[in-house]
């Protein structure tokens, strides 16, 4: 990519615990002009009858992305900054194959547009050296980026942890989750 | 094999090369260049295990005995999207137009110049006479038309009215790029501005031949004939390459039409976590495979598989996932 003021000693980090519901990051994610105008960001309520939980999924930038692996038209890449980016326009050809894939049940598509869509981590501010649109408007700290110090000075008996299990599939991923204390790993089985 | 191929369709198309015009042999050896590179490409993407699968499935499911069905699905998806191209209407009116005058413009310089290189056609007057032309495909004559007419003022300028099609698109395109930030930050040359740059540069001076024996006695002819030449093979050279190789992609669009009305017939997935169909049982089944292909194996203990969820179903696994181990240690945050 074209712009070279990514600030590799900030990382984004992810607390679902956190997440009161609040739609403030879908609205922001919406600002977003790599997305056009559409909102990348899920806020979902994980079982609506039972709990009022809810929770927040941003891309986690996978270290080696099934999205752009399971993409028969090859249309979606990772940079040198590790961020896997939105299908590219010319060639995606609609088949939901990494909205099916993605392990975090990221990419959504825009059936109108025929193309995938993803957070790409507001690639046009985070190029300039600016924080994601979502990150800086969530109120209760469930979307946090900065350094990796600042938020360990800010949640000590939290661990920032990039490592996930589904089943037998190890992923390790660009985005952090934040554990409790002395954690490795989540593992979602 | 396939390069070769149209290398004996060029000799044979032209009788024996006595229809070739030997001012276009720069142009044929481009043309064959790119054969060779755009089949090379294409059968490289083809053994990418998601494409092989889905071109594989494509073509079984066409000829599977649904070929009315499929025939009409086609049918519709070519109207829809490659005559209107309806799904970039969405991504927005101006652009819509943009790539459409660029499409309009592109296809039609294909239809006439590529024959036109290859020996296919060729024009000469009409035997007997000053003021008729005849238009000759494989040696064989299609038609014929008076001189000095409109129909023959536009079919002499054809490639002016597509040019002025192309500059139209570029210049659109050009500009969404020098003011739109998200196109900003993920364009790059090779991918974005370069193939702009080369379709103004063929349209430009492809318009200066024009304007050069319209205007200027042809005084300029030999720079316009030769910087119109380096771009339309400069062009031709990047085509199996760069974006343009996405005007070959693209037809897969039609496999995956076929696929999802293969998709919608039969039986459907149903989420665990919402209890709600969300795709096909197909398409969940090929990509277990095609991932596991790939080297990811998302089995679960329970002998399931993660991607029975739906990315609904997904992200409330997480969520809950991370719930539990918050609680096993005792606190909700920290």
């Amino acid at each position: 990519m074209n712009n070279t003021q990514f600030k590799t000693d900030q990382e984004f980090f992810m607390d679902p615990q956190r997440c009161i519901g609040c739609h403030a990051c879908e609205m922001a994610c919406a600002e977003c002009e790599t997305n056009g105008q559409t909102p990348m960001i899920s806020v979902d309520y994980v079982d609506r009858f039972a709990t009022t939980q809810t929770s927040v999924q941003i891309c986690m930038h996978c270290e080696d992305p099934v999205c752009a692996k399971a993409c028969p038209a090859d249309a979606i890449t990772k940079d040198e900054f590790g961020i896997v980016h939105s299908a590219n326009v010319a060639r995606c050809v609609a088949c939901s194959n990494c909205v099916l894939a993605c392990p975090f049940g990221v990419p959504k598509k825009v059936e109108p547009m025929q193309l995938m869509m993803k957070c790409n981590m507001c690639y046009d501010r985070t190029s300039a050296g600016k924080k994601p649109m979502c990150a800086t408007v969530c109120p209760s700290g469930a979307l946090w980026y900065g350094k990796r110090e600042d938020i360990e000075k800010a949640r000590p008996n939290s661990t920032a942890v990039n490592s996930f299990q589904f089943g037998k599939q190890a992923v390790k991923t660009k985005v952090n989750i934040m554990m409790p204390k002395g954690s490795t790993q989540l593992v979602v089985d | 094999m396939v390069t070769l191929g149209l290398i004996a369709s060029v000799i044979v198309g032209s009788r024996n090369l006595q229809n070739f015009d030997g001012a276009l042999v720069a142009y044929l050896f481009g043309t064959i260049f790119a054969c060779f590179g755009i089949v090379y490409r294409y059968v490289v993407w083809l053994q990418r295990p998601p494409t092989w699968r889905y071109w594989v499935r494509g073509w079984q499911l066409f000829f599977s005995g649904k070929m009315l069905i499929y025939g009409w699905e086609l049918a519709k998806h070519f109207f829809n999207d490659f005559l209107c191209q309806k799904f970039i209407y969405h991504r927005g009116t101006k652009r819509w137009i943009a790539h459409l005058s660029l499409v309009i413009g592109c296809v039609m310089a294909f239809a006439v110049t590529i024959p036109l290189t290859w020996g296919w056609i060729h024009f000469g007057l009409k035997q007997g006479t000053i003021d008729t032309y005849e238009a000759y495909l494989w040696g064989f004559k299609t038609m014929e038309f008076p001189l000095h007419t409109w129909i023959a003022f536009n079919i002499f300028h054809i490639l002016d009215w597509c040019s002025v099609l192309v500059i139209i698109g570029v210049t659109f395109m050009m500009r969404r790029r020098l003011t739109d930030a998200g196109q900003i930050a993920i364009q790059t040359f090779e991918g974005d501005w370069l193939p702009l740059i080369l379709l103004l540069a063929i349209s430009v001076t492809g318009l200066g031949l024009t304007w050069d024996y319209e205007f200027m006695q042809g005084k300029a002819h030999q720079f316009m004939a030769i910087s119109h030449a380096i771009s339309v093979i400069l062009f031709l050279i990047w085509l199996p390459f760069g974006k343009f190789f996405h005007l070959f992609q693209r037809p897969a669009q039609l496999g995956v039409a076929i696929y999802r009305k293969e998709g919608e017939i039969g039986e459907q997935a149903i989420c665990p976590h919402t209890e709600q169909p969300f795709a096909s049982k197909l398409h969940i089944n090929d990509l277990k495979e095609v991932t596991k292909e790939l080297g990811f194996n998302y089995e679960l203990q329970d002998g399931t598989s993660h991607l029975d969820l739906s990315p609904q179903g997904k992200r409330a696994a997480l969520a809950k996932a991370h719930l539990a181990a918050r609680k096993k240690s005792g606190s909700y945050f920290g």
